[in-house]
């Protein structure tokens, strides 16, 4: 590996792995949710272009290109233009930190979780500049709810955060992937749950889509996109997706760590393996209305991740360095309870609107 | 060499935005430029190896206070113009010319210190030991806490319905 000791080769090399990776895997991706979803729901799902349906993202992504696109007359051209591009490269920009396997990443930052925290904040800039320009109050009211719904989930996911890295003692990936001798989702178990929540209202997954499905206030802040600039948005949410899925994996599930098999196997087979349980939740949750999205953020999500790192914090200071194996089963029984305990405050009431 | 043309690069594009968010007539553009700006200082904590606070500024600045100043641009009426006149242009220009007099004085007038010493890797510990540690900055950081919680009770306490 001496040759990759020279920065700017290191660099070049990286940047193209990065690309490569992100984009074989949102096309696998792409196709994984279409084929599980039908197999879960007992249809065939695509099956006719390649062998198993297999070219059907690459004809998708032909046909995206060839649409005619389309500019709203009264809209704001530049910013119109300008959005995609800044929903899409901060995707792109927080997998220069994602370690593969040891030393296997673009920059190891010691200020890496942080770093993936800041720069995907900048994707809702890039909403609300897509809501905004197209000059449609459909587009406005998407963009609003979508950047409301950001702001908030940020606030439990942050938290979720600090509490891995209290226990890692770092906020550099590859630091908190060494410190997982035991996989934090075990001695993490409620942050992982928020942690896991929090993220799917961030990258808009199902039961948090309600800001793009189709049948919500027609589809968002992205209904005046059209050919590819349209792909652009639809790519930003499954890199987004993947985003969740490396993070999980890094923060949570250790890593490229794991027996006989290579590391950076490891890290792709657990990153599949989070991305196709998003696509179980996709096709077993109805979706929630806006309301409850916002008061399950705040009144349920906030205060169980403070409490979490409150005890975090303690479990820390008490036994300091290594964590006995007895704290698993404690962590376990405290998430058992509080969720108990806070699934008695969120009654939803049979439709009735509370605001 | 690769670091002064990435500040150049920065300060030019930081100042090109600056005047931006002060010159454009349409306030959601301004505001756009706004974060452009607090990217580009971003940048420029970077040259300066502080790693952490170029973190924190993204974090802070565009990730929060620019979202929220959009949504104030958003929530409000007949704002899209924007333009709105008024009579003291006259004397804005001149406390701003003098201002801007006394900064650029005071700037070229002092004798900068430049230290030589390599910055600190990593940044992270030896931060946390300034703020929260012995002989730290406990009571700023706290004190911050308590404006920013008194600032927000004066806003609910503003708005609250009779």
């Amino acid at each position: 590996m001496y040759l990759l000791d020279n920065y700017w080769i290191h660099f070049a090399v990286f940047t193209v792995v990065i690309i490569a990776f992100v984009l074989t895997m949102v096309m696998g991706f792409i196709y994984i949710e279409r084929r599980f979803l039908g197999f879960i729901q007992i249809r065939m799902g695509p099956n006719r272009t390649g062998p198993f349906g297999l070219l059907q993202p690459v004809a998708d992504a032909i046909k995206v290109l060839l649409k005619e696109d389309i500019i709203p007359a009264k809209g704001d051209k530049l910013v119109f233009w300008l959005a995609p591009l800044v929903a899409f490269v901060p995707v792109f920009m927080i997998f220069a930190v994602v370690p593969f396997q040891r030393g296997a990443l673009l920059a190891d930052l010691n200020v890496g979780i942080l770093y993936v925290v800041a720069v995907s904040s900048i994707i809702a800039v890039g909403v609300f500049m897509a809501g905004w320009s197209s000059n449609n109050k459909y587009s406005l009211v998407g963009a609003m709810r979508d950047v409301a719904q950001l702001v908030s989930y940020e606030i439990p996911l942050g938290l979720a955060i600090l509490s891995v890295v209290l226990l890692a003692g770092s906020l550099s990936l590859t630091r908190i992937v060494e410190a997982q001798s035991i996989p934090f989702i075990l001695l993490q178990p409620l942050g992982f749950l928020i942690f896991f929540i929090a993220a799917l209202a961030e990258v808009n997954r199902t039961p948090f889509d309600l800001l793009e499905a189709d049948s919500e206030i027609v589809a968002g802040f992205n209904i005046e996109y059209s050919g590819m600039k349209f792909a652009m948005f639809f790519l930003t949410e499954y890199c987004e997706a993947l985003v969740l899925s490396a993070l999980v994996t890094t923060l949570f599930l250790g890593g490229w760590r794991g027996p006989l098999l290579p590391p950076f196997l490891w890290f792709i087979i657990k990153v599949v393996a989070v991305f196709m349980f998003v696509a179980w939740i996709r096709a077993t949750i109805p979706r929630l209305r806006i309301d409850q999205v916002m008061g399950f953020a705040w009144k349920g999500l906030l205060p169980l991740a403070l409490i979490n790192l409150l005890i975090t914090a303690l479990e820390v200071l008490v036994w300091k360095g290594t964590l006995p194996w007895l704290v698993i089963f404690l962590n376990i029984a405290i998430m058992a309870v509080l969720i108990l305990f806070w699934s008695r405050f969120s009654r939803l009431g049979g439709g009735r609107v509370e605001v | 060499m690769g670091v002064a043309i990435a500040f150049w690069i920065l300060a030019i594009v930081s100042v090109a935005a600056a005047l931006a968010v002060v010159l454009l007539r349409d306030i959601f553009r301004a505001a756009l430029a706004l974060i452009l700006c607090f990217l580009t200082i971003a940048g420029l904590y970077v040259t300066l190896s502080a790693d952490f606070l170029a973190a924190v500024q993204v974090l802070i600045y565009v990730g929060a206070i620019a979202i929220l100043i959009i949504l104030a641009i958003m929530l409000t009426r007949e704002v899209q113009r924007g333009g709105l006149s008024n009579k003291l242009q006259l004397p804005v220009v001149v406390v701003v010319v003098l201002l801007l007099g006394a900064l650029i004085y005071t700037m070229v007038s002092t004798p900068w210190a430049v230290s030589t010493a390599m910055p600190l890797v990593p940044t992270t510990p030896i931060l946390a030991g300034k703020l929260f540690g012995e002989g730290g900055f406990i009571l700023v950081v706290e004190m911050a806490a308590v404006l920013l919680l008194v600032a927000i009770l004066g806003a609910i306490v503003l708005v609250r319905e009779k």
